[in-house]
């Protein structure tokens, strides 16, 4: 009887000290949610504020009754918002293009081909995944600078095709694939390029598509190698422009305007996000990195 | 064989051409650079070979302070990133509901773009003749008097800039620890559960030692990524980083490569080579710590 008693004084001991946890615990996480929403919970609402109302507000109000699409609409005419959209658009379609189709056969002939010197120039290659990017920008500046091939598409895709991490993060996918189905196709008589386009491709069509998403992130948001390499507004892409916007765009004070052209160029990589929720976070964790 | 040799290559060469030309071409060119001295980027001569550029990048104060500020920015950023991930990562293991919910809000800044995000942060932050700006609202709330952090002393922009590269920085370390928790053996908990051991100990004794791979790739990574800081700084305080006193080592080789003080591809070589050694030194000494500390199986 007392035993019984004790136990369930334990258990409830325990209960109630769990229940507090859970309410530390609960309250650390939403602090840290508020954090990362409010910033663009500010943005959305600056946006929405007539350029009047946003500043006669000396204490910015956490609200706003009189929304109004006024901002988007100057976002639009004020400066050439557009351009830089359909500028970042090009280059990410075709980085990200020219880079699948240049990564794929290498990736192939590592996992699947033999020739001379395979391991070797594997391993080189991996050792270039330590070189940082700002070592070899210098150059490559300069090289495109020389070749004339500044504020041109070709200028700004080129040099940001490459991503050695991602050959390997394929190569160990491709090489998962059994040897079998290999030696089977030949047995068909299928050529190697039909066999890396019909088979491997789609057999590692995750992994394929978590590197596109990984790649159309890096382009979006690539910055320093297009400032450097464009100071003609037409081949802005979207992060320059919004430089070029808070430098000199509507006018230094009219910040709605600015906000809601915050809102346009974040808008395109969140709903991919949100609609590629799974794959993204997958995909980074197991090859992002940034910070 | 010698057949398929041949087509092997046919495979690699467009990645082999874009890797030599892109990567190992300007990586054999930026230590030739870095030793011409007196180069003109418009004639394209030199005058000499030596240590001189080495000597100037050290000795001129652009570059002191932007080692500082980078310095500083690092040694805040990356414990603390790396300890308050940790913490939301427990916190996100030991809950079920919401925490999808949860993990989705937290990823958000790594998808969004760097320098439209730091924008919102400087209107946040600035305090304008207009309004203090919301930041100085909430100290004011407290009793503080406002500070301006964008055009104010020196603490209060490299708060804002601490502040902003831990919010970048955070979705991704949260995401690696998150997933190196859940790959924790339940065995060793259950086990530990058994025994009646409290859950501090458990989180010193088994989780700590059985993550610490993953927090110490973490820690390396945040080392790397933190000492490349630029944009973040670019985003707060605008492309001119030297007139803010804000610029880091990365913002230092690009004004030398190109901008108002740009033109002199030598220094921004040689300021770029003591970049990689800084970090390849820091990158060794974590190494070296990694397997004093690093449980292995």
């Amino acid at each position: 009887m007392t035993n019984l008693s004790n136990y369930e004084k334990t258990e409830k001991k325990v209960s109630v000290r769990k229940k507090f946890f859970n309410v530390i615990v609960y309250t650390l996480l939403s602090i840290w949610g508020l954090m990362v929403l409010f910033p663009f919970y500010w943005m959305i609402l600056s946006s929405v504020k007539s350029y009047s109302a946003y500043s006669s507000e000396f204490v910015p109000k956490f609200f706003t009754l009189s929304p109004t699409l006024e901002n988007f609409f100057d976002a639009f005419t004020a400066v050439p918002l557009a351009d830089y959209f359909v500028n970042t658009l090009i280059f990410t379609v075709l980085t990200t293009a020219v880079m699948l189709a240049v990564i794929i056969p290498a990736a192939f002939a590592f996992a699947r081909l033999n020739f001379k010197g395979k391991n070797l120039l594997f391993t080189l290659i991996l050792a270039l995944m330590m070189i940082p990017n700002e070592l070899v920008i210098i150059t490559n500046f300069t090289t495109i600078t020389n070749l004339d091939m500044r504020n041109t598409f070709s200028g700004l895709i080129f040099p940001s095709v490459m991503s050695v991490f991602y050959i390997y993060l394929l190569r160990e996918n491709f090489a998962q694939i059994p040897d079998d189905l290999y030696y089977a196709a030949k047995v068909d008589g299928t050529s190697d390029f039909k066999y890396m386009m019909k088979v491997m491709v789609p057999i590692c069509r995750p992994t394929i598509i978590t590197v596109t998403i990984l790649k159309v992130i890096e382009c979006w948001n690539s910055y320093v190698w297009p400032r450097l390499i464009t100071d003609d507004q037409n081949y802005f892409l979207v992060s320059n422009g919004i430089q070029e916007i808070r430098e000199n765009g509507f006018g230094r004070e009219n910040i709605p305007a600015m906000m809601a052209a915050v809102v346009v160029i974040s808008i395109p990589l969140i709903v991919l996000f949100l609609i590629f929720r799974k794959k993204i976070m997958e995909g980074v964790a197991r090859g992002g990195t940034k910070g | 064989m010698d057949k398929q040799n041949n087509k092997a290559w046919l495979y690699l060469i467009p990645a082999l051409i874009f890797i030599g030309v892109f990567m190992v071409y300007p990586l054999v060119d930026v230590l030739i650079y870095s030793f011409e001295e007196g180069y003109n980027s418009a004639s394209q001569t030199y005058n000499g070979v030596g240590g001189y550029n080495y000597s100037f990048v050290l000795r001129d104060p652009y570059f002191l302070q932007a080692v500082k500020n980078t310095f500083i920015l690092v040694i805040i950023t990356v414990p603390l990133s790396t300890g308050i991930a940790l913490l939301i990562s427990v916190g996100l293991s030991s809950i079920k509901p919401l925490r999808n919910l949860f993990q989705t809000v937290y990823f958000l800044p790594y998808v969004t773009n760097t320098l439209a995000v730091g924008l919102v942060f400087m209107i946040l932050f600035k305090k304008t003749p207009y309004s203090d700006g919301l930041v100085n609202l909430l100290i004011n709330w407290f009793g503080g008097s406002s500070v301006d952090f964008i055009d104010g002393p020196y603490a209060a922009k490299m708060f804002v800039l601490c502040f902003y590269t831990i919010w970048v920085v955070m979705p991704f370390k949260i995401l690696i620890l998150t997933s190196a928790l859940a790959s924790v053996n339940r065995d060793y908990y259950n086990a530990a559960k058994v025994d009646g051991t409290s859950p501090f100990r458990i989180f010193r004794r088994i989780t700590l030692p059985m993550i610490s791979p993953m927090l110490f790739y973490l820690i390396i990574t945040g080392f790397i990524g933190a000492f490349k800081a630029y944009s973040d700084a670019v985003a707060l305080f605008g492309t001119d980083l030297n007139a803010a006193g804000m610029n880091t080592i990365v913002g230092y080789i690009y004004d030398m490569l190109y901008g108002n003080s740009g033109g002199y591809p030598s220094y921004a070589s040689a300021a770029a080579i003591i970049l990689f050694i800084i970090v390849l030194t820091i990158t060794c000494i974590n190494l070296i710590v990694r397997r004093r500390f690093v449980h292995t199986k």
